[in-house]
């Protein structure tokens, strides 16, 4: 098996067939190959919007689906947001001047005495994956930076994160604080981490613990959906 | 190498671990978000109380307070030149509360992770991995610890490198992963390649196994994988007391001690040589898992429809291995294409 047996030249490839080939390429964490193929579909007029949604929003929920059903991990998934964070970053100053439609914004954060980053690193990626602008202030978060963080951002969604039950209950500090001061409804709470589960997150008072990565984006797409129809409803 | 716990393993055909010592140790007051490792130097009672609990619940090894003490750990407390200190502390308090115990009990230097992603796909290097470990390893030894006690590992490269850290100090090892992603580890490592990983390491364990993850039933499906790859080494076996709820502000875990007394002998009879728990699991519960292992018989291998109905359903179908375990992720797709 020769190199150039293999070789795909992807400017000779239809639209169509690029699309698929860059999922396929996102699945694999091919990263330059991601980077080609997002300069060659704007070189054909692609919008920024369509290139992010079609082929690496599209790419990287095949890889969400994957990794919740236990046919990837970890490892994998890292390599493919790395890739979709290679054309992210050829894309998002386009975005951003074309006035593409936002898809939401999350402050993301591992609550007060917790350094597991992993599992709340791999929410962020497969977040901007799915088109979020994610804001992540990392680990060991009092309540006051969550809160700095929420009045600087103004996002829809706060996302928090917990490996240990001995830090787990943390989460219900901020929240309460949230209630207290009356901003608890200005923003969907989700929370997840390996010793969660739904129980906890209604205990606490969060809108939803999301299992995995994957499920933080279905439900976080849910959610803002539901907010913009009560807005527009309102 | 002679040394107390591969001496234990010869004499006896069960020993009995410990259980949790972050719940624990929140019983006792500690804050959520606080480091337990300071406490081995500031609130040394609370510490001996944790130690002395286990044993007089009938252990015969218990883990020092020592999991998080990695220097990319205490970092976080802004402790990361503490960590020969508080692994010492750790481990001497673990010696006192087993030499005054009257019997022959191990005293094993907890490792936990570093909480960081391993290279190529993250940022630890395999060497800076080691050096972290061997520091924390000796402040162990130096404290007195019979043996290592590595866990709660996911990367089969940080595994790696914490047994290369065991070898450096000189320190004879455990070590456990927890599977907690269907059936798995996150990163993906099953029961029967973990075998096979371990199987090929140049500095051996005296045991290995599994730790933590999500339910007792989980745990002991993963064992029986361990047991179907044909392992050389004593297996381990540290599940946690059932799943975590929420009461009144703080976490209490389902399972009983009854449960637990039940995964104990059902460890047994999986093959499990070293059996305790992990999360949730109190003195009561250890103290129930004793009386089991001395009461009971042990029994055939039971399947996996016996141990979800004692214990509770499984938290996904399958764990990998099924068909061909030891491979990485079953069922990708194509690589690159050639045609379109």
């Amino acid at each position: 098996m020769s190199e150039n047996d293999e070789e795909i030249i992807l400017s000779d490839l239809s639209d169509e067939e690029l699309v698929d080939q860059m999922m396929d390429d996102l699945y694999d964490g091919m990263k330059d190959e991601i980077e080609e193929a997002v300069r060659i579909l704007l070189d054909r007029g692609w919008t920024p919007y369509d290139i992010l949604t079609k082929a690496l929003v599209a790419g990287m929920t095949i890889v969400g689906h994957d990794f919740r059903d236990g046919i990837l991990f970890v490892p994998e998934v890292l390599l493919a947001a790395n890739a979709m964070k290679g054309g992210m970053a050829i894309l998002k100053p386009l975005l951003v001047e074309t006035g593409a439609p936002r898809m939401g914004k999350m402050v993301i954060g591992t609550v007060k005495g917790d350094i597991h980053d992993i599992g709340k690193n791999l929410v962020a990626m497969m977040m901007e994956g799915a088109g979020f602008e994610v804001v992540d202030i990392g680990i060991n978060n009092a309540v006051e930076a969550y809160l700095d963080a929420l009045e600087r951002e103004q996002p829809d969604i706060l996302g928090m994160s917990a490996l240990l039950t001995t830090t787990m209950p943390y989460m219900k500090v901020v929240i309460d604080t949230l209630v207290a001061q009356g901003k608890r409804d200005d923003y969907i709470v989700l929370v997840g981490g390996a010793p969660l589960n739904e129980e906890f997150s209604r205990a606490i008072g969060a809108d939803a613990y999301c299992r995995d990565a994957a499920v933080a984006v279905e439900t976080a797409k849910t959610y803002v959906a539901r907010k913009h129809n009560q807005m527009s409803a309102g | 190498m002679p040394n107390a716990l591969a001496d234990l393993l010869s004499e006896r055909d069960w020993l009995l671990a410990d259980g949790a010592t972050g719940t624990n140790l929140f019983n006792m007051g500690l804050s959520s978000g606080d480091a337990p490792e300071l406490w081995n130097a500031d609130q040394p009672d609370k510490i001996r109380a944790l130690y002395r609990n286990a044993v007089d619940a009938g252990s015969d090894l218990f883990l020092t307070n020592t999991f998080g003490g990695n220097a990319s750990r205490l970092a976080l407390h802004d402790a990361q030149s503490r960590v020969h200190e508080l692994n010492r502390l750790g481990a001497a308090l673990g010696r006192e509360i087993a030499d005054a115990s009257g019997r022959k009990v191990i005293v094993a230097g907890s490792v936990g992770p570093t909480g960081e992603i391993m290279a190529p796909i993250g940022p630890l290097t395999h060497a800076r991995a080691v050096e972290m470990f061997h520091e924390q390893a000796e402040g162990l030894k130096a404290g007195g610890a019979d043996v290592l006690w590595i866990e709660t590992i996911s990367a089969p490269e940080e595994y790696k490198a914490a047994a290369e850290a065991a070898r450096l100090a000189d320190m004879p090892w455990c070590g456990t992963m927890s599977f907690d992603t269907a059936g798995r580890t996150m990163m993906g490592v099953t029961s029967a390649a973990m075998v096979q990983m371990v199987g090929k390491l140049s500095y051996q364990p005296l045991a290995f196994g599994a730790n933590c993850g999500v339910g007792a039933s989980d745990l002991l499906r993963t064992l029986l994988g361990f047991v179907d790859a044909e392992p050389d080494l004593p297996l381990i076996a540290k599940g946690n007391a059932g799943i975590p709820k929420f009461h009144d502000g703080h976490i209490h875990y389902d399972g009983t001690p009854e449960l637990m007394a039940d995964y104990a002998v059902l460890a047994r009879d999986c093959g499990a040589k070293i059996i305790g728990g992990c999360c949730g699991t109190m003195p009561e519960h250890l103290r129930a898992m004793r009386a089991a292992l001395e009461d009971r018989a042990p029994g055939p291998r039971p399947t996996l429809e016996a141990i979800s109905a004692a214990l509770g359903g499984f938290s996904s179908a399958l764990d990998g291995t099924e068909a061909d375990g030891t491979g990485p992720a079953p069922a990708r797709r194509g690589r690159r294409r050639r045609d379109a």
